[in-house]
């Protein structure tokens, strides 16, 4: 994954292997940005390079920009609409065409995971998605995690264990965790501290983000 | 207080309208100490409208207990709606132009490019730049536009109709620039021939979270001080001693780093000026608005439903604040102006740095003879670098010479952080005081009970003494003998019982049971809206969640502004005051349809009684039903402290475990047992989450946060969150918090703030000398970074791999 490749290439690969979206690690990332930056002085032949490119393009392949078209996105669980640059992220598309403002913007350099969301039930930060690379994945945001007023049990945790100050990580935190309550539901605190490493929160409510996410687990095994 | 003229005045309510101070006073007896430790009661001269005694805890049903945070659900869910999510019809977006250079006079700037850019509906040039220090004499530059004392200084701002249109049309702004010699570094800044980032004296004022100095001081090239301080004779005093612990100490730059960013949503109407603001004072926001447009207070309102962390540097409406209101009014539609991440480390605020040389005397038996603290420190182009606090205020001396300074450099202004001055003072204070106890050869609590007689303090360090952690520490320092070794240490703190009288809340009582509380307040994430809910919870005897709050609106009545860690200590009697009122006024209005009269009707635990049995007892809410009016409201602003003569500090004592990797320097905060105070604690759950904040902030702190500044540029290096690194979830320590319940009979609730004394004052003193526990080896140096601690242990630097 480089970044540079158009949409409809990791469309079809999605499609093969729906494990894709796991490759699209922070690494993998800067890798590609680190070949974009680089190569601005060869900016000509890159564009020679996407002429021929867009000409070998097959006829089912959707084309965005550079000016704003319209991108069908799929958001828990509905379709939407929205005109965009193709150079909007995931998380300015939810947040200022969709008005879905549960995902935070804090640091939008893939750092804090404030933006977090799922693709694919992967989580995501959405600052660093194009929108468009996001058509044709199933997204949800903190909005879709409560299915039919239904307050997901991390969410009633979060509450019940205090696991929030200001509140502006949190949705974020939700995300990333329940996340890892869907891969694993019986994690261990050093599973939980894993997966909300990449989630910074300011005011300091780590341990009892930990033991909310833990005390689900226990329910769930009760449960089972 | 608003009185409706139907309503039947109580005798009681009566006397209070015509204000507190020539009111009719009554005698009540008061809880004061520590239950289980120091418990008493003391007699207090109270105005005759103040609510009963309040109980102590284990007598109440929601003051007090574990209680679910008010909005908690609003905040899991994401729809709590912050300032960056405010959305109104026809709203543009800004972005701001930054100096790219750390000192210039901006010669022009050039904005037609942008003007004509798709989309732009605005654009405008900053000539008043606000949060620097200002020129005492401001003639001495000349300049249409303010001068750049640092990287990331707004010059100027675009309004467009989409994020990416203004962010592409700020950046076809040309501005040119005359560059001066500038200076970031601050050894070099006080050096005598260093580039003056001032011309002449500034000075800088504080905000209501603290920071700024004292004006009027001397100000000898970047060096703006000292402000001194001296009692007796501290020379005499040093000689006669017989140790002298001197040492030398210094701390870095800490930004904020809330996680949302400063920012407003700025609506310029003719009729009224409205402002979303990202902020810790509604109040202020509006008063500096007001005064900044030369508008009526009436025609600015401020909102603040939800906000993302300030720490102190959220207050008034600052560059963003004016900038987006300026561009609301030129353009006719509202604006928002939401600062980018680096924006937010270079222009904002930041805690300052310290230089301390610090010395102690005292008498063999521990008595302190002499503290003398001689600082400097960087706000960069503010001032605030004092850190004497906890050598003034922590033990007691017989004589005190302090000397604090601030030295100018060209970075952006501190503003207010958590406690000011006080990690940083603490950090060096701490830690000598353990090295005086090991010269005097006294344990490290038994000389600090010597020299510290604060009543909540000695308990506190009692429970230390008696935890499990501290019995498990090492004799001696550098006992383990593998690479990693384990330590463990303390520190106190101490903040003070700052109070804003500003503060006040209106109740109401709705025909069909229903309740609300109003006050501008706004909750900065410390939870105050649980507070108030459950100050009427106790008073009608209903569950908060049940309790409408309604903060952070201008529209209510003036609520403080939420630094210093004043917000409970000032609000919460105010609210209790205006919850007792209303429901006495309840009781008279649904007395003529009971058949009796309001002295004869009680209100307890949700139940309305006759004390005649005139009928059996009903619920507060069928008891509403016959209220004879739809509502009724009473407002309540804060009354001075009961006892204005006694002076109260807050604090704890935290000890922290550490394991240090004396291989590759790496330390590990494994454990921290913080010992804490706040008054009545309102709501133990609340004050236990911002204590593990603090803690962990301190941690934070102590370990990695620095801010990097390349004094070739001037240029901060590190203005984002991967570089400027923060405490994540690896690096967390298991935190144990006991909170020493405490009364000391002032007001209403007698409850107070946490929010600076939580943990990150002490952090960094307990966390080095838990080190010196581990290692032998004092580190005076902050943060304490691998190459810190590696050099402080005399081991060579790793070498770095070969790329």
């Amino acid at each position: 994954m480089t970044g540079n490749e158009p949409p409809s290439d990791r469309h079809s690969d999605r499609s093969a292997n729906s494990t894709t979206a796991k490759k699209l690690t922070r690494r993998g990332f800067l890798k590609g940005a680190g070949i974009t930056a680089a190569s601005t002085a060869l900016i000509e032949g890159v564009q020679g390079f996407q002429q021929e490119a867009l000409a070998a393009t097959p006829e089912h392949v959707k084309e965005y920009g550079p000016e704003a078209a319209p991108v069908t996105l799929h958001i828990n669980g509905r379709e939407h609409t929205v005109r965009i640059e193709p150079r909007t992220t995931l998380a300015e598309a939810l947040r200022v065409e969709l008005g879905m403002t549960g995902t935070k913007i804090s640091c939008d350099r893939g750092v804090c995971s404030s933006c977090t969301v799922w693709l694919d039930k992967m989580p995501v930060n959405s600052c660093m998605t194009l929108a468009v690379d996001a058509v044709d994945h199933q997204i949800t945001t903190i909005e879709g995690l409560s299915v039919d007023n239904e307050v997901h049990p991390l969410q009633e945790a979060f509450v019940r264990h205090d696991a929030m100050q200001c509140g502006f990580c949190t949705p974020g935190m939700v995300m990333s965790s329940a996340a890892l309550l869907e891969r694993n539901p019986h994690p261990s605190e050093a599973d939980v501290r894993m997966a909300v490493s990449g989630n910074l929160c300011r005011c300091g409510t780590y341990p009892k983000i930990f033991a909310a996410v833990l005390d689900v687990s226990s329910h769930q095994a009760t449960k089972a | 207080m608003a009185i409706h003229p139907t309503e039947v005045i109580p005798d009681a309510l009566m006397s209070s309208s015509a204000g507190a101070s020539d009111a009719a006073s009554k005698t009540v007896k008061m809880p004061i100490g520590i239950p289980d430790f120091t418990l008493r009661e003391e007699e207090r001269i109270v105005p005759d409208s103040e609510p009963p005694v309040l109980p102590l805890n284990k007598d109440l049903k929601y003051i007090g207990k574990p209680t679910e945070r008010w909005d908690g659900r609003a905040k899991a869910t994401g729809r709590a709606r912050y300032t960056a999510d405010v959305q109104l019809p026809g709203m543009l977006y800004a972005k701001f132009v930054n100096a790219s250079v750390p000192h210039a006079k901006i010669l022009s700037v050039d904005t037609s490019a942008a003007e004509s850019h798709p989309g732009v509906k605005g654009v405008h040039v900053i000539e008043k730049i606000l949060g620097n220090a200002v020129l005492r004499n401001p003639s001495l530059e000349q300049s249409r536009y303010p001068l750049v004392r640092y990287v990331g200084q707004p010059v100027a701002a675009v309004a467009a109709t989409s994020p990416q249109a203004a962010e592409d049309a700020a950046a076809k702004i040309k501005v040119k620039y005359e560059p001066l010699p500038f200076v970031v570094d601050m050894d070099l800044a006080r050096e005598a021939d260093a580039p003056l980032v001032f011309p002449g004296a500034a000075d800088q004022a504080g905000t209501a979270g603290g920071g700024g100095s004292a004006g009027g001081l001397t100000q000898t090239g970047n060096v703006h001080g000292p402000a001194v301080h001296k009692v007796g004779d501290a020379e005499q005093a040093f000689k006669e001693s017989d140790v002298v612990v001197d040492a030398h100490y210094t701390t870095q730059v800490q930004t904020h780093s809330a996680l949302e960013t400063h920012g407003v949503v700025a609506d310029w109407k003719p009729e009224m000026l409205t402002v979303y603001a990202s902020t810790q004072g509604t109040a202020s926001v509006r008063e500096e608005c007001a005064a900044f447009f030369q508008l009526p207070m009436s025609k600015v309102r401020v909102i603040t439903e939800y906000m993302g962390g300030g720490f102190g540097a959220k207050f008034g409406a600052g560059n963003p604040g004016v900038v987006a209101a300026a561009l609301s009014r030129k353009t006719g539609a509202p604006v928002r102006l939401m600062l980018d991440r680096q924006e937010e480390h270079l222009s904002v605020g930041n805690r300052p740095s310290s230089d301390q040389r610090l010395r102690i005397g005292a008498k063999k038996d521990g008595t302190i003879t002499a503290i003398q603290l001689i600082s400097y420190g960087t706000a960069g182009c503010g001032t605030g670098a004092g850190c004497a606090g906890p050598a003034t205020n922590l033990y007691k001396w017989a004589t005190l010479h302090v000397e604090e300074n601030d030295v100018f450099t060209n970075a952006g202004p501190a503003a207010a952080f958590r406690a000011p001055g006080h990690p940083q003072g603490a950090f060096a204070l701490e830690q000598s005081i353990d090295e005086l106890a090991e010269r005097l050869n006294m344990d490290l609590l038994d000389l600090r009970d010597r020299i510290d007689e604060n009543p909540v303090r000695r308990v506190q360090r009692q429970i230390i003494r008696e935890s499990a952690i501290w019995k498990s520490r090492h004799a001696t320092p550098n006992t383990d003998a593998g690479p990693i070794k384990r330590g463990i240490g303390l520190s106190q703190s101490v903040w003070y019982r700052h109070l804003t009288m500003e503060s006040a809340a209106e109740v109401r009582v709705h025909k069909d049971g229903s309740l609300e509380v109003l006050s501008a307040v706004q909750d900065i994430g410390s939870g105050i809206k649980t507070v108030l809910a459950q100050i009427l919870a106790e008073q009608f005897g209903v569950p908060p969640a049940k309790v409408e709050v309604k903060v952070g609106d201008t529209n209510y009545p003036v609520g403080p502004n939420s630094g210093g860690s004043v917000t409970t200590a000032s609000l919460t009697p105010a609210v209790r005051d205006a919850a007792w009122q209303a429901s006495q006024k309840f009781l008279a209005s649904i007395a003529p349809s009971l058949g009796t009269s309001a002295s004869d009707l009680s209100l307890n635990e949700g139940m309305v009684r006759s004390k005649s049995n005139k009928f059996q007892p009903m619920t507060f809410r069928s008891a509403a039903a016959r209220m004879n009016t739809d509502q009724v409201t009473a407002q309540a602003k804060r009354i001075p402290d009961y006892d204005p003569k006694k002076y109260d500090t807050y604090g704890g004592v935290d000890v922290a475990e550490v394991a240090v990797d004396t291989e590759t320097g790496r330390i590990h905060v494994k454990h921290v047992y913080a010992v804490h105070d706040c008054g009545r604690p309102m709501n133990p759950t609340q004050v236990i989450s911002q204590i593990n904040g603090g803690v962990i902030q301190g941690v934070s702190y102590t370990l990695f946060e620095h801010r990097l500044l390349d004094p070739n540029y001037g240029i901060m290096v590190n203005a984002n969150l991967d570089k400027y690194k923060i405490a994540g979830s690896f690096e967390i320590p298991k935190i144990e918090v006991v909170l020493t319940e405490s009364y000391i009979g002032q007001s209403s609730t007698d409850a107070s703030g946490i929010g600076e004394a939580a943990g990150i004052i002490s952090a960094g003193a307990a966390i080095a000398n838990a080190f010196y526990n581990a290692t032998g080896v004092r580190i005076r140096q902050l943060p304490m970074t691998p190459a810190v601690v590696l050099a402080a242990l005399n081991k060579p630097k790793p070498q770095m791999e070969a790329l």
